[in-house]
């Protein structure tokens, strides 16, 4: 991860100034990956099914053509079905966008050890929503996803390992598995092909890190979620120091498609290096808050566009493309690619595409310092600039809030987010540099006024979504 | 005191399903925690029992994971999510709101033991924003208002049904049990797909998009 570097000459005037308005002058920002768009903006690939009241059943979700790849998957070799994934341009959809094909061929083959498939289902980034109703809506998505994966990579087990905290999907996934055993997707030879697999849905019990690939497998193996040092990558020494490829819920759920309708027609979709579809949430001040299935490097303004806009008589004031992890972007950023590209390129990165829409009553201290609450409790505590940065920084982002503080806290903000970025085992610790680094660079003004004020300008009450004039 | 004989055959199971028998020790602590409604000392030991570990080894594990309590909590143990994007939508006031209504501390039970209360961080339902979770239940769209019906129905032992989630809601204790891989006969039940998540496909719908519209329209272009 790369986060936004410290920009201290940047910055917009505060609040007020933001503006949504459609039409702008908002520079077209597109990186490389910008390219033609076709006039449909939306794709519903992955959500197609979610409004059929059994679309989380074998039968509902065979009914609309699933379980279809899998046979023919099947019928192919597995390297077959390796070059096919890699050759979609498919990209890890848990928030890096690694090449899910490159990661399964990295697995050893003929190495006599056993391989492992694990699905990461630990949906915690937040801001990030897109997993969980996948799985509530087509857990057979990702089982049929999840068996052809775990074929490619001649993995005879696999785990789902899904956060604790979501108990209907927890029960959706144990009844998918048990209906895909019932009719031979799962156990031995299946569907007649000599292939065996099993699939254990594990579920964690509260820990953010636990979305860490590394950290995962350590919670799945039995310890505290702590990452491991990369080298070597999970793909030699993973579970149970084997190979193992762990890969996001959305990116083993789109294989089937590419199966099914060939790694052209996923190709077809998204930009130059940022291929195929993938799940949008669009959520807080906004009118229509939601799942917006579509190619990679739709815009905000486009989703906003459809989705009605920014909650009635407001305005954008910031927003994060992808997490609490990625550096905010602001009303100038409404005509940036959503791929992983022209985000990266205009200063942020896509990650899981968790657009969080805040408007001018919002306060960006408070949002940063809500965030920076957030990676101190979760911060697992293996290394000492991440455990300690965070709650430093905390310590400092109270004080100005409430308009203490001095000339020099928002250097020394900085300072510690200098001593936190690239000296921790996992990307967690940048992550948690992102909100600090880009607000001060995009609101330092507002950051200042707080101090000459004494305090917070902000009306708490006015962001609810029961405030007045809320949706 | 955890019932040795009576959870040996679900404890036999749980180490089953895994390679390496340590590997099982997150579901065995859900499952005593189904047992007890917390994770006790002689849930600790019964843990290091089944997996030859020592307590110290499943202690530390255990105070690295929030949903382990060491405490007992209410019967319906109820979420507020404050992490950025509620808060700032009323997860803030909802939940001191709460705690004032209730008269408790966080994760400190009501007399009745019916209700606790504690913050959550995101819960990954940001389109439902701000959300309640009860026993691990979606609650969307919260206010302060139905936030306090829902607890002072729980209190009065009312029929609640979650926005998105099975409509009988679990106790604490079966919930648990559910997290340590004991289905509860309601996976097929309950309302799921909320406005958040049609919110796109029904725009899609609206103007007849989908992927393979836009295949045919290229196509055309071409």
């Amino acid at each position: 991860m790369t986060a936004g570097m410290p920009d201290a000459t940047a910055g917009s005037p505060a609040g007020a100034d933001g503006t949504g308005a459609p039409g702008g002058a908002a520079p077209r920002s597109g990186g490389p990956g910008a390219g033609p768009r076709a006039s449909t903006v939306l794709t519903p690939v992955l959500t197609a099914r979610w409004d059929e009241p059994d679309s989380f059943t074998r039968a509902g979700y065979r009914r609309t053509g699933g379980y279809q790849a899998l046979r023919k998957a099947l019928d192919t070799d597995p390297d077959e079905i390796i070059k096919m994934v890699k050759e979609s341009g498919l990209r890890g959809r848990g928030g890096a966008g690694f090449p899910t094909g490159t990661k399964w061929a990295f697995i050893p083959q003929g190495d006599g050890k056993p391989h492992y498939l694990v699905v990461n289902a630990d949906e915690s980034e937040p801001g990030t929503c897109k997993d969980i109703p996948t799985m509530l809506a087509t857990p057979h998505a990702l089982i049929e996803g999840a068996i052809i994966a775990a074929y490619a990579i001649r993995a005879r087990l696999a785990f789902i390992y899904v956060r604790g905290e979501v108990l209907h999907v927890i029960r959706r996934l144990q009844h998918a598995v048990d209906e895909a055993y019932a009719v031979g997707y799962l156990g031995r030879n299946i569907l007649g092909s000599g292939f065996d697999l099993d699939i254990v849905v594990h579920a964690g019990a509260g820990a953010y890190e636990c979305g860490e690939e590394t950290a995962l497998l350590d919670s799945l193996e039995g310890y505290r979620g702590q990452p491991r040092l990369k080298p070597p990558f999970p793909a030699i020494a993973g579970l149970y120091a084997c190979p193992t490829v762990v890969n996001n819920v959305e990116s083993i759920a789109s294989v089937p498609f590419i199966v099914r309708h060939g790694a052209a027609a996923f190709a077809a979709l998204g930009t130059e290096k940022s291929k195929g579809f993938g799940i949008f949430s669009l959520t807080g001040h906004v009118t229509t808050p939601g799942q917006y299935e579509a190619p990679l490097g739709v815009t905000l303004r486009e989703l906003l566009d459809l989705s009605g806009g920014v909650r009635a008589g407001h305005r954008l004031k910031f927003w994060t493309p992808g997490g609490s992890s990625t550096p905010i972007f602001t009303d100038e950023h409404l005509d940036v690619p959503l791929d992983f590209e022209a985000v990266g390129a205009a200063g942020s990165m896509l990650g899981t595409r968790a657009l969080q829409i805040f408007d001018e009553t919002t306060c960006i201290i408070r949002a940063t310092l809500r965030w920076t609450e957030f990676y101190e409790h979760e911060s697992c505590g293996k290394c000492t600039p991440c455990r300690e940065g965070t709650y430093w920084m905390v310590q400092v982002l109270e004080q100005l809030e409430r308009g203490q503080g001095s000339d020099d806290d928002l250097d020394k903000l900085l300072d510690i987010c200098d001593n936190i970025l690239g000296r921790a085992f996992c990307p967690f610790g940048d992550g948690a540099i992102s909100p600090v680094i880009s607000s001060i660079k995009y609101f330092r003004d507002e950051y200042i006024e707080h101090r000459k004020r004494g305090g917070c300008p902000f009306d708490p009450a006015a962001s609810t979504l029961f405030a007045g004039a809320g949706r | 005191m955890i019932d040795r004989a009576r959870l040996a055959a679900d404890a036999a199971e749980i180490i089953g399903r895994y390679p390496q028998s340590r590997s099982a020790l997150l579901p065995l602590l859900h499952l005593v925690q189904a047992e007890e409604g917390f994770v006790s000392q002689d849930g600790i030991a019964y843990c290091a029992e089944q997996l030859g570990l020592s307590e110290a080894e499943v202690t530390a594990v255990v105070s690295f994971y929030t949903m382990y309590k060491r405490q007992p909590v209410g019967e319906y143990h109820v979420g507020v999510c404050t992490n950025t994007l509620c808060a700032i939508m009323g997860g803030d006031v909802i939940l001191a709101d709460l705690l004032e209504h209730l008269g408790v501390g966080t994760d400190e039970p009501t007399p009745d033991g019916k209700v606790s209360v504690e913050h959550v961080e995101c819960n990954a339902a940001c389109d439902y924003a701000p959300v309640v979770m009860v026993n691990w239940e979606f609650f969307d769209d919260m206010t302060p208002q139905s936030a306090r019906g829902l607890v002072d129905g729980l209190r009065a032992g009312a029929d609640i049904a979650p926005s998105r989630g099975a409509p009988r809601l679990c106790t604490w204790r079966q919930a648990a049990r559910i997290l340590a891989g004991f289905p509860d006969g309601q996976a097929a039940d309950g309302h799921t797909a909320g406005h958040g998540t049609l919110a796109g496909l029904r725009i899609a719908k609206a103007h007849g998009w989908s992927p393979e519209a836009d295949e045919q329209r290229s196509e055309v272009q071409r």
